[in-house]
């Protein structure tokens, strides 16, 4: 048990501090670094809750994938450094208010209950016993069995948002030449081997 | 306190010396694997490659080492030096951390975690960190460039690689490493008479989802025809390009530790781990890890052979293969596999 407390207390401070440091870092690559750093430890936090399943989800596809985009478009920018300083106070009572709107989210959300008492049922929900069941499993189920059409749901709305994004910057340039597999893999030798004499060309 | 030695104490020295001696065990093998690859490769081309240093050359890997060991480190001038020095450690790390759940014989392995397969998939999917960071910190042109197709081209084959894990986990039904494995005792090979053959194993029924999984490992591991990375012709040499001696050493270290990490995932997978290809007596007198290090051997040499003899793809053909190709045939399997599956009665 004590070394399970010291490592809640080291996930969690690596944890606090990295996402200081992502907000505080001079370089964006840097604050990109260090959410990932953040990251990492929130999936050491889930383990240690015995969640190994949400843990090695958070790390596949936060750190292995969305970050790599954040890394790839933060890398890509030219940042001037001086002119990111300036804005700072302009735009700190906006970044203030949208800290408190989440704040008071939070707020409300983890008092859910106190507002509406009939959400005290799903909190209370029999958990699975973790010796019967893995927690891989007990999620399969609650997802695929109990809300398998929110699940559904929010596929589309994906789907959708993907269509959506591809509509919009998909342009057909009429003059492009594009390579077509097919016709190159089809292609008999009749097409283009021809038999050349020597001075007179094809 | 008498608890914290038996519960800790004593569990974390056995915990520690496991890890090194598979760490010590790997790193040797490691080097004679590179030094196959470069036998292959020469042989491939009719050249004798390194055969000057030891017997036929087999000490070239450590003669290497020591040249890269005692070279003066050059970090360029206006690189990132933390993240410049950080880029080798984390490549290397990440790429000897996954050994830390392969089974390499029935119960012969570190960790034996629920989540085994979806661990080696977060740490391979974790390998670009390496490239990216020492790309941008190199503060030069062509390792940048070479740092932005890792990106896309590992976030890319990620994707076919997770669906074809998809489909063998259907077949599987577990996440344990060495219960994937032991899911591959019974299979086509019982159904028609021959149990614990080779018949059993997932590349006879997933045939298709070991083809894209062992291309798609070529990728993710950056191996040629993929290699674009550090495609010479175009990009000096990636991003690698500003590393020298041991950061460089690093690199190539945890590239060939990550190369047999895809080999070890292909083996468990599609060719029954440490299994017996007969379940017949002078078949089953050799010992499990024999078989195990035999299979792995088998798909390097088929990684190995490939680098020698298949033209490095152009880029937009690159993308093309991944999200085209392999991404439907993978997606198509796992609707079939699990139609099948579900029909059949035979999932798990």
């Amino acid at each position: 048990m004590i070394i399970h407390t010291l490592f809640f207390y080291l996930f969690s401070a690596i944890t606090l501090a990295s996402g200081l440091m992502v907000i505080s870092a001079r370089n964006p690559v840097h604050s990109v670094l260090f959410l990932i750093l953040a990251f990492f430890n929130a999936a050491g936090l889930f383990v240690l809750l015995g969640a190994e399943f949400l843990a090695m989800l958070l790390v596949v596809v936060y750190v292995g994938a969305v970050a790599v985009l954040f890394l790839f478009v933060v890398m890509m920018l030219d940042v001037d450094f001086v002119e990111l300083r300036q804005g700072f106070l302009q735009y700190l009572p906006v970044g203030a208010l949208v800290g408190v709107v989440l704040l008071a989210e939070l707020l409300i959300g983890l008092s859910g209950w106190t507002f509406a008492p009939e959400a005290i049922a799903t909190a209370t929900s029999p958990i699975p016993n973790p010796a019967e069941i893995s927690n891989t499993a007990a999620i399969g189920r609650l997802l695929y069995t109990h809300y398998i059409f929110f699940f559904q749901v929010a596929g589309f709305v994906l789907l959708v948002a993907m269509i959506g994004a591809i509509v919009l910057t998909l342009r057909h340039k009429p003059k492009v030449k594009r390579q077509v597999i097919a016709d190159q893999v089809s292609r008999s030798q009749k097409v283009d081997m021809h038999a050349v004499k020597p001075g007179q060309g094809v | 306190m008498n608890g914290f030695v038996d519960g800790y104490l004593i569990p974390g020295v056995i915990l520690i010396a496991q890890s090194l001696l598979v760490l010590v065990l790997l790193l040797v093998s490691i080097a004679f694997i590179l030094l196959a690859d470069r036998k292959i490769w020469a042989a491939v081309q009719m050249r004798r490659g390194p055969n000057v240093v030891g017997p036929f050359g087999l000490l070239q890997s450590f003669a290497d080492l020591l040249k890269f060991v005692f070279k003066e480190p050059v970090i360029p001038s206006g690189a990132n030096k933390g993240i410049f020095l950080l880029a080798p450690l984390v490549t290397v790390t990440l790429a000897l951390a996954g050994w830390a759940v392969i089974p390499f014989n029935a119960g012969w392995v570190i960790a034996n975690i629920n989540v085994g397969i979806l661990y080696l998939l977060a740490i391979s999917s974790l390998g670009v960190y390496g490239i990216i960071m020492g790309g941008w910190a190199s503060n030069s042109k062509y390792p940048f460039l070479s740092s932005l197709r890792a990106a896309a081209q590992m976030v890319s084959y990620e994707v076919s690689i997770g669906f074809v894990l998809v489909g063998v986990l259907l077949c599987v039904g577990s996440l344990n490493i060495s219960d994937v494995v032991l899911s591959q005792q019974t299979g086509l090979g019982t159904k028609i008479g021959l149990p614990g053959s080779f018949l059993d194993w997932h590349f006879v029924p997933l045939f298709p989802l070991f083809i894209i999984f062992f291309i798609s490992a070529l990728a993710e591991t950056n191996r040629p025809p993929f290699d674009l990375v550090e495609a010479e012709s175009e990009l000096v040499a990636g991003f690698m390009s500003e590393y020298g001696s041991t950061p460089y050493m690093m690199f190539m270290l945890g590239e060939y530790a990550s190369i047999c990490l895809m080999c070890a995932m292909t083996t468990i997978l599609f060719l029954g781990g440490w299994l017996p290809p007969f379940n017949f007596a002078p078949f089953t007198w050799v010992p499990g890890i024999v078989w195990f290090a035999l299979k792995l051997l088998l798909c390097f040499f088929m990684f190995a052979m490939v680098k020698a003899f298949v033209p490095r793809y152009r880029y937009d053909q690159l993308m093309r293969l991944g999200w085209k190709v392999f991404l439907p045939i993978s997606l198509g399997m796992v609707v079939v596999v699990a139609a099948v599956l579900q029909i059949m009665g035979w999932a798990p």
